[in-house]
């Protein structure tokens, strides 16, 4: 197990979950792929304090964040889903194009 | 053994993340990105982090059963039954993150890493909760007002009811409407 291998994953998972962010039109999707990008953070952060200082809690703190960001990005994005569903009947983000500049 | 643990669950992990975007039913996209976070979860118990790895998994099992009821609730078809594109840009997406992959691979394999400082503790939740609850005390505070605000804003979006449906167009309408009665004083 060397460090180099962890963040390959991670890089990988990110990467997986920015190509679905970018590229689904449903809002539920596009959460998924967002999901997936925090779900690499927290296997780099937690790589992180295992090979450079494990000595520190700070790695670990860095791997709560990501989860409370993960957390934060499901409640907040099923609320606006639910909220233009109601208002609109869609579900997909080329119908909701409120705040494109 | 825990070299081999950590390739299982790697490729199990990136194989699930991939099946996420190319099944056809939405049910089965919601299960294949909780095969991936569980198996990153359990990445994390691999390297020593059993309270974060079990909570990762724990709050995953749950994040995607509700995923799956808000997708079976809103989204045209969940059961994958027609078979229809949901994507945009495609191959615009494809480049952008085989690139951002590509440069994050490159500065992973070229970057000269530290060496590792100090050595872990016996018990490493405990030393979680040490960090919380003192070095990084204002970190936690932050995140549990972060929390606070989520749910605060989540059930203001949600709600079907806002200020001017209950007080009136000047906000001056006492007692307010609600469609039902009761809270303090009424």
């Amino acid at each position: 197990m060397i460090l180099e291998l962890f963040l390959l994953l991670a890089a990988g998972l990110f990467s997986i979950g920015l190509f679905g962010a970018l590229s689904q039109q449903s809002i539920v999707m596009i959460m998924m792929g967002i999901e997936l990008m925090i779900g690499g953070i927290v296997v780099g952060a937690a790589a992180f304090w295992h090979f450079l200082a494990p000595a520190t809690g700070s790695g670990q703190v860095v791997v709560v964040a990501a989860l409370v960001a993960m957390a934060v990005e499901m409640a907040i994005g099923f609320a606006v889903t639910t909220a233009i569903f109601r208002a609109r009947q869609v579900d997909m983000a080329d119908a909701a194009q409120d705040l494109k500049g | 053994m825990s070299a081999v643990l950590f390739g299982v669950l790697a490729v199990l992990a990136l194989v699930a993340a991939l099946l996420v975007f190319s099944v056809g039913s939405m049910a089965r996209a919601t299960f294949a990105l909780l095969a991936s976070l569980v198996c990153a979860g359990g990445e994390v118990v691999v390297l020593g982090l059993p309270y974060l790895g079990l909570v990762t998994v724990l709050m995953m099992v749950m994040e995607m059963v509700v995923m799956a009821v808000f997708m079976v609730a809103y989204m045209m078809d969940p059961a994958g039954l027609t078979q229809m594109s949901m994507v945009h840009n495609k191959r615009g997406s494809l480049v952008i993150s085989a690139g951002v992959f590509v440069a994050l691979a490159a500065g992973i394999l070229l970057v000269r890493w530290p060496e590792r400082t100090g050595t872990r503790p016996a018990d490493t939740t405990f030393q979680l909760g040490e960090s919380l609850m003192g070095g990084q005390m204002l970190t936690m505070i932050t995140l549990g007002f972060v929390l606070l605000a989520t749910m605060v804003g989540a059930t203001v979006l949600a709600t079907r009811r806002g200020r001017y449906d209950r007080f009136g167009d000047d906000l001056d309408q006492r007692p307010a409407r609600d469609p039902v009665g009761g809270g303090v004083g009424r």
